[in-house]
């Protein structure tokens, strides 16, 4: 198997370079032949004077080189250790794992003096579990003569489950840190919201579950960075507050190992966008007396609140808010539906935070009461530059709630409002669409329904629709989202014909196409060509 | 006949003695047994004289000397040249030279009628050289080594030469030289022939790493097996290239 040649020697003729440089006339010289002094046969002349098998007899170059290394192999994932602790998958006859098998031989040869020429592989069965190099070195040997040889390397797989492979193999849904995302309130219209941004930046890509609970999501990451990231990205999408605490599971006193599970808790503030919020006086009168009758207008990681009478607003980060930390006095769930019957523009178009308002006087009936009895209500609104008579609009009835606020009570003689506008109504346009398909549709995350939190199904369809129709209607919250085509969606010609106020929509050019990679709709590509 | 010897463990015998057909040099060592082994085949022919060259027990490479003459480097004390003046027989004239490559036995070597030297020498040194040991001189170059002293040994019969010797090289040697030569390699393919054996018309002794091929082509190229004493002086010489090899 192994054989050698000498390759080259030093000092042999070590003149002769200069004399043809120079010019000189020079005798050509024939290379005579000297006998091998060991067995005597006639040969050219070399460093050691000994012909090759001779030296070979003599000088063994491959001494001390080591023949039989090992590998530590992981079975379940194809990779081979890299001491001391990491792990590379490699492929069997690859050209990497060539490199990775030399690499553990270079010491060696370098300890030795020997130089690395050539290797390849010798072709083993997958399954004997060794990988064979053919491995060719040089070493100088004998005052100068280049001897080279080529020697099989046997590598050993040694199969040895790397620790995440045994981690999964042990418990596959093993986590060790949680993330308890929270919003005490009544409905998931933030959570929908979340999701969507949750998949447009990939925070959640490395959870290992997820599970729906009730009034908020838990995640589980098998690693306690990712689930320190991951609240770290909630808190720059929410105004959140966060704790995070951890259990001992075992412990190993003679290394001073540790093995926690870590738990965060995130609670989102309660206060959702189109909320009506009496600020309590303190912090009114910080934010230079603002309200305190105030909307909230944006939740972003802080919460912009307008003063729907003035058009004054501030905003409040997550710090300020959970300082002093209050509770919205109406939510969008107790929205009542209006008539404008008659609306004056009292100031110029203003923007604020990218949106326009325009302060008006209003004349509104509630649309129960209308044609039953003449209950009108004269109001201030933000939304004068939307609003026309006749148009519909939705807004918290104060005439008519019942409200135990404490913050409310604080304000001696403060008079309210009787309605607060706070949209206007797409209701009525909408019912001619009912039951046709959007042309857009999103992305959802795969989670799992905690049984214990009876969700009600109905509910959350209904809250889901309604966070769809948000969209459609506030393009600066799709700013964050991607939107898919909906491939379903057959545009009619009969929404051509539409009148002048048109339904609010999402444009086909903020949507994405889809990539999808399954199988099935290369099989049915094929077919169709 | 040729004898494989060793000097305290070393094999570099030709660096620790000097041997020509009217005297032989044998370092001082610590053992009698170098000595011994000259003593015993050289004692009833030439004297056999334990010396040192300046000190130094290198006297192979120290000193140049053939039947004629020894020439002996500037650093040799006047103890030691009167040492050999006195050991030495009468017609075997003793000079000491002033040159400046001081390793003499590296610069020239000879036999009794032929020298070659290194082509730095003095002109004084090659002109008392030739006047000395009562040679003609020629500066050459053995395989493109200078040192002509040590890459190749003559006696009157033959000569071994450096290994890498080209066939063009061996035969304008030999033409020079009047002797046979061969290219070959003492002591288990050493080329640095010189150090690794000595010899005269009728004997040889080499390093004890010799091994039985160097030594028959030793022994054939100096005519060593039918060699006894008397019978040199009428050895007819040819000019011819033995290819042993």
């Amino acid at each position: 198997m192994a054989w050698g040649y000498i390759l080259g020697f030093n000092n042999m003729f070590g003149s002769s370079g200069m004399a043809e440089e120079s010019g000189m006339f020079r005798v050509h010289q024939t290379i005579g032949s000297v006998l091998c002094c060991k067995c005597g046969i006639p040969m050219q002349p070399n460093a050691a004077n000994m012909c090759v098998k001779c030296l070979r007899s003599e000088v063994d170059i491959t001494e001390g080189l080591l023949k039989r290394l090992v590998l530590v192999h992981c079975p379940e994932c194809e990779s081979y250790l890299q001491p001391p602790r990491s792990w590379v998958k490699l492929q069997l006859e690859s050209k990497e794992l060539l490199t990775f098998c030399l690499k553990k031989l270079q010491k060696n040869l370098n300890s030795n003096k020997v130089r690395l020429v050539h290797a390849e592989f010798i072709w083993t069965e997958p399954h004997s579990r060794r990988v064979k190099v053919k491995v060719r070195v040089q070493k100088e040997v004998l005052n100068g003569a280049i001897l080279e040889q080529s020697y099989p390397v046997e590598y050993v797989q040694q199969e040895h489950m790397c620790e995440s492979c045994s981690r999964v193999q042990a418990n596959p849904d093993q986590w060790v840190a949680a993330v308890q995302l929270r919003q005490h309130v009544s409905h998931r219209r933030t959570f929908f919201y979340l999701e969507q941004l949750i998949l447009k930046h990939g925070a959640a890509a490395s959870a290992i579950r997820i599970k729906q609970m009730e009034q908020g999501i838990d995640f589980f990451f098998s690693n306690r960075s990712h689930g320190v990231k991951f609240v770290e990205f909630i808190g720059k999408v929410a105004p959140v507050r966060s704790r995070h605490d951890r259990q001992l599971v075992s412990h190993d006193p003679k290394s001073n190992n540790y093995n926690y599970k870590y738990t965060f808790s995130v609670e989102l503030s309660p206060i959702c966008r189109e909320d009506l919020i009496c600020l309590p006086p303190k912090l009114a009168v910080s934010l230079g007396n603002i309200g305190p009758i105030v909307i909230c207008t944006k939740v972003t990681n802080s919460i912009a609140l307008l003063d729907p009478f003035t058009l004054r607003h501030c905003f409040l980060d997550a710090d300020q808010y959970w300082r002093a930390s209050f509770k919205s006095l109406l939510t969008s769930r107790q929205l009542v539906e209006y008539i404008v019957l008659d609306v004056e523009v009292v100031s110029s178009e203003v923007t604020i935070g990218g949106t326009k308002y325009r302060l008006a006087d209003a004349q509104i009936a509630r649309l129960s009461d209308f044609g039953k009895n003449d209950t009108i209500f004269n109001v201030k609104t933000h939304l004068g530059h939307l609003l026309n008579p006749g148009d519909y609009a939705l807004g918290y009835d104060l005439y008519g709630a019942n409200s135990n606020d404490m913050e409310l009570d604080k304000y001696k003689g403060l008079v309210l409002p009787e309605a607060v506008l706070i949209k206007k109504s797409y209701e009525e346009k909408r019912q001619k669409k009912r039951g046709k398909p959007r042309a857009w549709k999103l992305k959802s995350l795969e989670m799992e329904v905690d049984d214990k939190g009876r969700v009600d199904q109905d509910k959350m369809l209904s809250e889901y629709e309604q966070f769809l129709k948000d969209l459609e209607e506030n393009p600066d919250m799709r700013f964050n989202i991607s939107l898919y085509r909906n491939k379903e969606y057959q545009p009619s010609e009969m929404a051509s014909v539409t009148d002048g106020d048109e339904l609010p929509s999402v444009p086909l050019e903020e949507l994405l196409a889809d990539l999808d990679l399954s199988e099935n709709e290369d099989e049915e590509d094929n077919m169709t060509e | 006949m040729a004898t494989r010897l060793q000097f305290e463990n070393n094999c570099e015998v030709g660096a620790y003695s000097k041997l020509t057909n009217a005297y032989c040099l044998v370092a001082i060592g610590g053992s009698e047994n170098f000595f011994s082994a000259f003593e015993g085949e050289l004692a009833d022919v030439i004297p056999v004289v334990k010396t040192s060259i300046g000190g130094n027990r290198i006297v192979g490479r120290l000193c140049v000397g053939n039947k004629n003459g020894l020439l002996l480097p500037h650093t040799a004390t006047d103890r030691e040249l009167q040492h050999l003046r006195n050991s030495l027989p009468d017609q075997v004239v003793v000079q000491r030279i002033e040159e400046r490559l001081c390793a003499l036995g590296n610069c020239i070597t000879c036999n009794d009628h032929v020298a070659l030297t290194h082509s730095d020498l003095d002109r004084e040194t090659e002109e008392m050289i030739a006047d000395v040991l009562g040679v003609e001189v020629f500066s050459q170059t053995v395989a493109g080594n200078a040192i002509v002293g040590s890459y190749c040994v003559f006696s009157n019969t033959g000569g071994l030469v450096h290994p890498h010797t080209s066939i063009e090289g061996l035969d304008e040697l030999s033409t020079l030289l009047q002797v046979p030569l061969v290219a070959g390699t003492v002591n288990r393919g050493s080329e640095v022939i010189a150090s690794g054996m000595t010899v005269n018309d009728w004997t040889a002794f080499c390093g004890s790493d010799t091994t039985a091929t160097e030594l028959s082509v030793i022994e054939s190229v100096f005519k060593l097996r039918e060699a006894q004493p008397i019978a040199i002086v009428n050895e007819m010489r040819k000019s011819l290239i033995d290819t042993y090899v």
